[in-house]
């Protein structure tokens, strides 16, 4: 809502400047997301009248003139100006007047006296037009300050209004407020029936008397269409943002700013048959004021006679039965449409109009007639006119009921207390009407308040009057209890540092992706697709987060980066319910396993960088051979834990680089997060006061056989007191022949109890041995 | 030379002169070894006679000792020289850089989210999740925003085409949690909201956080204090000025939106506060009475506040961020600014 500060000062008029006044709005919930200054860069021009001209004898192209300035004596002014004329009315900028960048003196032109300056609206700043002097009304009262006669001292105040505040939808509503909030009486528009001048009518039926529970109308005759609006209510509508559109228009337009009341007028020639309120047939078609050309549900209400729908109700006229300038005769309506009958509606033509943003909020049914007759008053003022009696169809409307009002409720929910008096002279000051209830107040709100309906809007209220300021601030007691700190459920924030401190970079991508990629990337199913998608490249829910991965990855690539290393914690989407939302963690790897640096040579990550990685997330992970439609079949692995299967680790396919247009393959894992959280109390156990010994063995086996295989044939044959045994080295080549690998394994020994004998150590490694070679064929490696 | 004075003096010089342990060892054995000038000498005593063996005995083991200290002394001046040499030897340019691999970063905003959650926690806040596929009821109706409600025209939701919607803000989660928990209690709810509308100021997703507080007498007054201190708490100044301006949601009422001085200007004006010295930063209010009642908490007994604010905003303001894109754009060069 944006509207001129000198309109709502003629409303009411408090003792505060334009900053106090935008203060005090904002700070009682209207907020005032601007103030235009209006104000022109000139000062000390007055109306000038041209009464005589003569040519300047020393210049072809000058006037000397006498200008009349409302005082006894004319100023002689030299003028250059092409259009200067006797008779005139113009801009004249006095001895001392200060324009944009000049000030007038005294001067001789060519030997003539000048007193003075006429001048063009370039000259004052007012608009780009400098081709000859701005011409003003004939009926500028000579010496009048051009400020005042252009209502220059003004500022454009626009709010941001919540959709509870309909009643400020005009400038009535917010004159109201202004007085609420300053106790200032506001001196609203007296608003008198005009006097009936023919006795004709128009029939109008409304049959939905629930989604129009008030329609009010006339027929106007005679009207001249044509007439020109007055300054005034055109400055206004500018001001608010309103292009005059011609006298009817303007009129029904300036009534909505200041009551708040949309109107529309048809042009009664153009109808046919009796008005009818009704919904509209599925499928019925109306041509709008916009000019578009819509197709009607059934749910919406619309204006009918015989020939079919002339108005989307609440909402926009119809184009057939507009009015123009040939309108002669007008039929003028005033109505209240219930707020679900329009609720909703235009948004789907994607249209927000003046009438729909008020009806859809709720306008003040009250005020419904007399905003027609106020309309009525200004038409017939500039455009002449019959005006008829008035035609109102009334069915239930809304009803304001009493609220009961607790003042110790509000002392509980505010935090500080209120007495019955001082709460009784606010709301009154909102319009309310109250009455006291032993302690409490009952507290009938005003037709024009559609959001005051409960206790609590009444305790906002009185809050927001008081001012929210006023509240203290308070820290609040509550029973102390300690939230708990598990210890064996790592927290999502545990799991993203530990591939931070392993130089992992966290993105934050869409969680909605581009449908093709998807479809390659994911194991298989359809994914969640949006009815309105933003672009058509975010249009499916993500059903792994590789998608937005590689996508950071290509941007950065891009960008000059070489190496990339990134994860998102997020949820995927296989379904709406939440238990198919998984969150997940997942990374991408590409280029060298470290920054290019002097101390170490630089090497592509591989497998084993990221398998480590992943390994540094959660313990007890185990990872096994497998195929996912978008990774390398010989490098990718599916990890799981404790039994369950819950992610992958391995290379983007090489038949899947040209599709994301990649010459390296990055390396990708993603991981279920909530297997990854668990994880074990530590369990102190005794240190050992004897001597470990170590025995290295290199053991022989064919390629084929998984490193990890050899690992649990060896622990499982091994006695209680060996403490571990771990893989250390891996070797190919002279002493090993074709098609097998030697696999090197350190074996620790310790007993908790004794210092181990020769032979204890040589029986246990002998046990090993032997498992190995009679259930993997390994030899030995001597 | 049998004056054991001339032999101290002459093998002192040669001691002082040995470059090295090895002529430091020759010199040795020259004055003090098996056929040593000293020892020499000493032999010679024996053919002496007894009154003048006592005194040039006593002379000999005296340039004897005189000689052995200074021998030790070479010996450790030449000790500590060669360890001087050694470390000069072996001292490194220090200034080379360290070597492995350096540390990543967490995302600017789920570092926001992370501080949001700590300062809350450290009052006794939990921390609350739910899905972002939601159903109109949980995002809109039990937020008391029913169908064709002006409030949801703000909302700009993104549908599924089975009629679910995307979150279009946390709120949803008081709703789940008041469900399964009793009061009192105070949560917070971070995570993802999604909006139709993608812009210079709006991406299609985003971060928020929603709070909560519910128990017999929280009030408007206790909302005040809260909010006002975990946001001198987020930006670290005590003198912050906060500001409540009275607003509308429908699920809470009263409704406030909260402003603060602005961090960049100091609330002189501004490009980002847009001249006026205020930022808008949050929105909250009083637990409307209906969103109890779909939960079925008596609202009489219980009241509460609640309050939404977005993630980004807080970031940008606090590292001065000025384009809200760059932390969907995850450039590595920007990301990288916040290890």
């Amino acid at each position: 809502m944006q509207f001129s500060e000198a309109w709502l000062r003629a409303l009411v008029n408090p003792p505060l400047n334009t900053t106090q006044l935008a203060h005090a709005l904002t700070m009682a919930g209207l907020e005032v997301e601007g103030v235009a200054d209006l104000t022109p860069g000139f000062s000390g021009v007055v109306v000038g009248e041209v009464l005589y001209c003569e040519k300047h004898p020393d210049a072809d192209r000058l006037q000397i003139c006498r200008v009349g300035v409302g005082e006894t004596d004319s100023l002689p002014i030299v003028c250059g100006a092409p259009n200067v004329a006797v008779g005139m009315k113009v801009p004249c900028a006095r001895v001392g007047a200060k324009l944009p960048g000049m000030e007038i003196r005294a001067a001789q032109v060519r030997g003539v006296e000048s007193r003075g300056m006429l001048c063009s609206a370039r000259e004052l700043g007012l608009s780009q037009d400098g081709a000859g002097l701005y011409v003003l009304p004939a009926d500028a009262p000579p010496g009048t300050d051009l400020c005042d006669l252009l209502a220059l001292d003004d500022k454009v105040f626009t709010l941001k209004l919540t959709p509870n505040r309909a009643d400020c939808f005009g400038m009535v509503g917010i004159a109201r407020e202004v007085a609420a909030i300053t106790g200032i009486p506001a001196t609203l528009p007296k608003v008198a029936p005009v006097l009936q001048d023919t006795t004709d009518t128009w029939r109008v039926n409304v049959l939905e008397s629930a989604a129009c529970p008030l329609y009010c109308g006339r027929v106007i005759k005679g009207v001249n269409a044509r007439a020109a609006t007055p300054d005034w209510i055109a400055t206004r509508l500018e001001r608010a943002g309103l292009r005059p559109l011609g006298a009817i228009v303007d009129v029904t337009n300036y009534v909505l700013l200041e009551m708040g009341q949309p109107l529309h007028a048809f042009d009664l020639g153009k109808l046919s048959g009796a008005l009818r309120v009704r919904w509209a047939a599925a499928g019925e078609s109306l041509e709008l004021l916009n000019g578009e050309k819509v197709v009607l549900a059934a749910d919406m209400l619309v204006i009918a006679d015989d020939a079919g729908p002339q108005a989307l109700a609440g909402i926009m006229g119809g184009a057939p039965s507009a009015v123009g300038e040939a309108t002669q005769d007008v039929f003028l309506e005033a109505a209240f449409f219930a707020p679900e009958a329009v609720a909703g509606r235009a948004r789907r033509f994607g249209l927000s109009t003046d009438s729909s943003q008020r009806f859809e909020r709720g306008v003040d049914y009250a005020a419904t007639r007399v905003a027609l007759e106020r309309a009525s008053a200004l038409l017939v003022q500039i455009c002449g006119g019959r005006p008829g009696p008035v035609v109102e169809a009334k069915g239930s409307l809304p009803e304001r009921k009493p609220i009961t009002l607790r003042l110790d409720r509000l002392a509980r929910m505010l935090g500080f207390s209120m007495g019955t008096d001082e709460a009784a002279l606010y709301l009154e000051r909102l319009g309310a009407r109250v009455a006291p209830a032993g302690d409490a107040l009952l507290v009938t709100p005003p037709s024009f308040r559609f959001d005051l309906a409960i206790e609590e809007d009444l305790v906002e209220e009185l809050a927001r009057l008081r001012g929210y300021d006023a509240i203290p601030a308070q820290v609040p007691r509550a029973a102390v209890a300690m939230l708990p700190v598990s210890e064996t459920l790592a927290s999502e924030a545990d799991l993203a540092e530990r591939l931070v401190h392993r130089d992992y970079q966290e993105v934050v991508t869409y969680s909605f992706v581009d449908p093709a990629w998807e479809a390659t990337l994911n194991e298989g199913g359809a994914p969640l697709a949006l009815q309105n998608p933003i672009a058509s490249h975010l249009a499916v829910m993500r059903t792994t987060l590789w998608g937005g991965l590689i996508d950071t990855l290509k941007y950065n690539l891009d960008h000059q980066q070489s190496r990339v290393r990134i994860f998102e914690l997020g949820r995927v989407f296989h379904g709406v319910r939440a238990q198919e939302q998984p969150r997940r963690l997942a990374g991408l790897v590409y280029g060298p396993a470290q920054e290019e640096q002097w101390g170490s040579p630089t090497r592509a990550a591989d497998f084993f960088d990221l398998k480590s990685d992943v390994q540094a997330l959660a313990a007890g992970l185990e990872f096994e051979r497998a195929s996912h439609p978008a990774l390398h079949p010989g490098l990718s692995v599916a990890v799981s834990r404790a039994g369950r299967q819950v992610g992958w680790l391995g290379a983007l396919h090489p038949r899947l680089l040209s599709r994301f247009d990649l010459t390296l393959a990055p390396w990708l894992f993603e991981l279920a997060l909530d297997a990854l959280t668990a994880q074990e109390l530590p369990r102190y156990q005794a240190l050992s006061r004897f001597p470990s010994l170590r025995r290295d063995l290199a053991l022989v086996v064919a390629e084929d056989i998984p490193a990890a295989s050899v690992l649990d044939v060896l622990r499982s044959a091994a006695v209680p007191y060996v403490r571990s045994v771990e893989l250390f080295d891996l070797y190919r080549g002279k002493g090993v022949e074709p098609g097998k690998k030697s696999l090197a394994f350190r074996v620790v020994m310790q007993d908790t109890e004794r210092t181990l004998t020769e032979a204890e150590v040589e029986g246990a490694v002998t046990r090993m041995v032997e498992a190995a070679q009679s259930r993997l064929q390994a030899q030995l490696r001597s | 030379m049998n004056n054991p004075n001339d032999i101290v003096a002459e093998a002192l010089a040669a001691i002082l002169g040995c470059a090295d342990f090895n002529a430091l060892e020759q010199a040795k054995a020259r004055y003090l070894g098996k056929q040593g000038v000293l020892t020499e000498l000493l032999k010679s005593l024996g053919k002496m006679p007894p009154e003048e063996r006592k005194t040039a005995g006593a002379r000999i083991n005296e340039a004897k000792a005189a000689l052995e200290a200074a021998i030790r002394q070479r010996r450790e001046a030449l000790q500590s020289a060669e360890l001087e040499r050694r470390l000069a030897q072996e001292a490194l340019d220090v200034s080379l850089p360290g070597r492995g691999h350096a540390r990543g970063a967490r995302h600017p905003v789920t570092h926001t989210l992370a501080r949001i959650e700590a300062l809350f926690r450290s009052i006794g806040f939990a921390v609350a999740d739910g899905p972002e596929i939601e159903t109109d009821f949980y995002n809109f109706t039990a937020l008391n925003i029913p169908e064709n409600h002006p409030a949801r025209a703000m909302h700009d939701t993104f549908y599924l085409h089975s009629g679910e919607l995307l979150r279009t803000h946390t709120s949803p989660v008081q709703v789940h949690y008041l469900q399964g928990h009793q009061p009192p209690l105070r949560i917070i709810a971070p995570g993802r909201v999604y909006r139709c509308d993608s812009d210079v100021t709006h991406t299609p997703m985003f971060h928020q956080v929603e709070g909560l507080w519910v128990d017999e007498n929280v009030s408007f007054a206790d909302l005040k204090g809260v909010l006002a201190d975990f946001m001198r708490s987020f930006f670290e100044r005590d003198d912050l000025a906060v500001r409540f301006r009275p607003s509308f949601f429908p699920f809470t009422e009263p409704s406030a939106e909260m402003d603060i001085g602005c961090v960049i200007c100091g609330g002189a004006g501004c490009r980002v506060c847009s001249g006026t010295g205020w930022l808008e930063v949050l929105g909250c209010g009083m637990v409307h009475p209906n969103v109890f009642r779909h939960v079925g908490i008596d609202p009489e007994r219980y009241l509460g506040f609640a309050f939404g604010m977005g993630a980004e905003r807080l970031a940008m303001l606090r590292y001065g961020v000025d384009d809200l894109r760059l932390f969907f754009q995850n450039d590595l060069r920007f990301l990288s600014q916040f290890r």
